[in-house]
């Protein structure tokens, strides 16, 4: 008997500490990041590092100001909401308001296939086939720019803008809307006026999963963003979002150099922008279940 | 009747969303499709690359893809799943639950690239493995397993409450219902979770850039030190590197194409999967 | 009974690693995407002639091959560049000794669009022109329209060999279209009438027309002989002196045959 029970401990203090894993590898993360970029803010200062408008690491002397890359970013982030709110929150609602049992026992596991598209391959379309089309239609120099990048992220983003959404809209009691059938409203008016506001904050969730999901995109931006340092003034021009930066750049930055720690840094930088999407993320749906008295 | 009309509206609008997402979707893999499927021979699934990558095949790096993937579950599967099983099953509600749970939830959300960095930073420099399969593994496997921790999650949580009694009741200690009962009548949902996963891995790109990729080597990895070509990077280098812009796009549709293939077959089973079992446990 | 045969299995593993290593002398490239093709095309063709070797080939940029050549983490290292004083210092701290090997030689074309009048210009005026001070094309004797400049990456060796012999330090301006590789930047010149770009001999086409250059025409001779201005060599980098099958495949990238496949892949052989 006390062997077994020497045996129950031990199992449950394995599972105790293989549980910390996820914790310490994201502390990892976070300590690396620092480690490798904190020198770059010693050296370039971090507030001529954060806002220094000219992106020139390779040039003697380096100017390591990222504002033109963090700018990048998020201008085509914006980009890509514009394009995954109306595809992706629409979809949702079609699925879960209109569409029929049999056409939404379809229609949902297809967009949870279309989710697992790899981003290369997506970048790869944007690459072969949308940089021509937009090349010509705007009669551009190159149709690698913010808006080939916004598109083709907006896209990637949808499906699981969707699946989120769906899931939000599908966690709103059928006595809601039930109740509002009773008083005569019209199943529009019904959708429109009480399951998108009972919903909103699960939708919300769904929009900045999307958003950071964009944001933190690397092999699509890459490909297809054009790679300009400038700060973005139209969205038919190329840019270069922090994630590209870093992908393409690592490779010619010397081991421990300044340009090295300025790369780790710029992805401090983004790990911080998708932590406080993330949290945010967290703590909306969090209230969406208490809200709609699900378990938390 | 101003209000049908505008119900009428609004429900042509999110019929042309829906119909757009899937439209445009459409597109890319009707694009990959209809121009890789020219490139798909015998020869290109089974020989390695020719001819400064203008000929031949891409099988080394098809395996290469397989290799890395398989290595990431390794690593990920065990862990996640004796993660998730401590949180389901031994976990006492409280604030180490909740800090556990965050830190999976935004490890799920941290870029891709970033994860790079850390492979980089960790695998390739501080333990020494070198840019190799290993470090690729390691690294995609810490990608990988907040999605195996969820998935596990979710299947463990399906399993009745009342069947844990039964098996204590009967003297069984924690462990043994652990094993004997909980984790074989969870284990559908949780290989469905593990596909899933192998999906996702199978793809990505930006870990493997500074941790495992090489951009030409001949036949197949010789250990798990060995750096090894990849699917879905040997797409982007063939895109953006090289002297033959016009036979590597060929290439690269080819690449596309088996990627996409393999990655929606995957996933497609384990969707349809995952459909059957939610509409048993109904 | 189980405990032999784990000594028959770490048998079988130490004996297949022996074989491993005795069969296949494995040699490990790193660096320049400039070098790339013609790293990948030699190897290729020199593991075709010789069994025994085993060669593997990666990209990452000038500085990653150097980087993992002094770590130990390759065996030769591809740069578009010469070394730099710092990186000596930590090779020499490594106890790595970086041996140069100049394996070819690459011109850098700077190109307009086919239907450009513009067919000659000097170093000081294509410097106005990527520091943004001419800022069209008739106040170079073309017809008129606002030049489109199209650069390579800040990161690239290519750039950095650019703003050297050219730029002489001064910046791009920021408004360029940076492209990733050579082959976007002629696409892009070949598609814009009012562009101007700079690519590697390697990737010259039909669709694109080279500038003389203080009136010499980027050729393999012009480059062979120095004469024209904008010329680099590109290296690859042993630790020591090479030996083994290191030496043989140095050997072979330097030997005509090697040569013929530089040029080949559009660069300029050495012979």
């Amino acid at each position: 008997m006390p062997r077994t029970h020497l045996k129950e401990k031990l199992y449950k203090w394995i599972f105790t500490l293989l549980s910390f894993s996820s914790l310490i590898f994201l502390i990892g993360i976070v300590i690396v990041l620092f480690r490798e970029g904190i020198p770059i803010f010693k050296e370039a200062g971090f507030l001529k590092f954060i806002f220094g408008r000219n992106w020139y690491p390779t040039y003697r002397p380096p100017e390591f100001g990222i504002l033109p890359l963090i700018l990048a970013s998020l201008w085509v982030t914006a980009g890509a909401v514009i394009v995954c709110i109306p595809l992706g929150v629409g979809s949702a609602l079609y699925l879960n308001e209109i569409a029929g049992y049999r056409q939404k026992q379809f229609l949902k596991p297809v967009i949870e296939l279309l989710a697992s598209i790899p981003s290369v391959v997506f970048g790869f379309f944007g690459m072969v086939i949308v940089t021509p089309f937009l090349q010509k239609v705007f009669n551009l120099p190159t149709g690698m720019t913010a808006l080939n990048a916004s598109l083709i992220l907006g896209l990637m983003a949808t499906p699981t803008v969707c699946s989120i959404s769906e899931d939000a809209l599908s966690y709103v009691p059928n006595a809601f809307r039930e109740a509002s059938f009773a008083v005569g409203a019209n199943r529009w008016q019904t959708l429109t006026q009480v399951v998108i506001p009972a919903a909103g904050s699960g939708i919300s969730t769904a929009i900045i999963l999307g958003m950071s999901r964009a944001i933190g995109e690397t092999m699509t931006v890459l490909m297809v963003a054009g790679g300009a340092a400038v700060i973005p003034h139209s969205f038919l021009e190329p840019v270069r979002p922090m994630t590209a930066a870093i992908a393409a750049e690592m490779g010619e930055a010397p081991m421990g150099g300044s340009h090295y720690h300025a790369l780790f840094a710029i992805a401090l930088v983004l790990f911080l922008i998708t932590f406080v999407f993330n949290i945010a993320a967290e703590i909306i749906s969090r209230r969406f279940r208490i809200k709609l008295g699900l378990s938390g | 009747m101003k209000q049908a009309l505008v119900q009428r509206l609004g429900f042509g609008l999110l019929f042309i969303c829906i119909t757009s997402t899937l439209f445009f979707l459409g597109l890319i893999i009707y694009f990959i499709f209809t121009r890789g499927i020219s490139v798909i021979s015998w020869v290109f699934l089974t020989q390695a690359p020719r001819n400064a990558m203008t000929a031949g095949g891409v099988a080394p790096v098809i395996a290469g893809t397989l290799y890395l993937t398989l290595g990431s579950m390794l690593f990920a599967v065990p862990l996640g799943l004796a993660c998730a099983i401590y949180l389901c099953e031994y976990s006492p509600k409280g604030a180490i639950v909740n800090i556990i749970r965050m830190s999976i939830n935004n490890l799920a959300g941290v870029p891709s690239v970033v994860f790079g960095l850390f492979g980089l930073a960790v695998f390739v420099k501080f333990f020494g493995f070198g840019v190799s399969i290993l470090s690729g593994s390691l690294t995609l496997g810490i990608l990988a397993l907040p999605l195996i921790i969820s998935a596990s999650q979710e299947a463990l949580l399906s399993v009745p409450q009342s069947i844990r009694e039964a098996s204590l009741s009967l003297g069984a200690t924690k462990w043994e219902t652990i094993k004997n009962i909980v984790l074989p009548t969870a284990l559908p949902g949780i290989l469905t979770g593990v596909i899933l996963s192998i999906g996702r891995v199978a793809g990505e790109t930006a870990p493997i850039l500074f941790t495992a990729a090489a951009f030409y080597l001949r036949g197949y990895p010789k250990s798990v030190f060995s750096e090894v070509m990849a699917l879905p990077y040997h797409i982007y280098a063939l895109m953006t590197e090289g002297a033959h812009p016009d036979k590597q796009k060929a290439i690269a549709y080819g690449c596309s194409l088996i990627l996409l293939f393999l990655v929606l077959f995957i996933s497609g089973i384990a969707i349809f999967l995952r459909q059957r079992q939610r509409s048993y446990h109904g | 009974m189980k405990r032999s045969a784990i000594l028959i299995l770490a048998g079988a593993m130490s004996l297949a690693l022996g074989f491993g290593t005795c069969f296949a002398e494995k040699i490990v490239l790193a660096g320049s995407t400039t070098v790339l093709p013609i790293a990948q095309k030699t190897a290729e063709v020199f593991m075709d002639k010789n069994a025994g070797a085993d060669i593997s080939v990666r990209g990452g940029g000038s500085s990653v091959g150097i980087a993992s050549l002094i770590d130990g983490t390759c065996d030769i290292a591809d740069a578009s560049r010469p070394i730099k004083d710092t990186e000596i210092q930590q090779a020499a701290a490594n106890g790595r000794d970086p041996v140069a090997h100049i394996v070819a030689m690459d011109g850098i074309a700077v190109v307009v669009n086919n239907s450009n009048p513009v067919s000659k210009l000097s170093r000081k005026q294509i410097r106005d022109i990527f520091t943004g001070k001419v800022s069209d094309w008739s106040q170079l004797g073309g017809s008129p329209g606002k030049i489109v400049v199209v650069s390579r990456d800040t990161s690239s060796g290519t750039f950095e060999a650019f703003g050297e012999l050219v730029m002489k330090g001064e910046k791009v301006i920021p408004g360029a279209l940076m492209q990733a590789s050579n082959q976007a930047v002629a696409t892009i010149v070949a598609q814009t009438p009012s562009a101007i770009g700079y690519v590697g001999l390697g990737f010259m086409t039909k669709e694109i027309k080279p500038i003389e250059i203080e009136g010499i025409m980027p050729s393999k001779e012009t480059v062979l002989s120095g004469k024209y201005p904008v010329t680099r060599p590109l290296f690859m980098y042993s630790n020591g002196q090479p030996q083994g099958m290191t030496k043989e495949y140095l050997d072979f990238v330097k030997s005509r045959e090697g040569q013929d496949l530089v040029e080949e892949q559009g660069y300029v052989g050495l012979k």
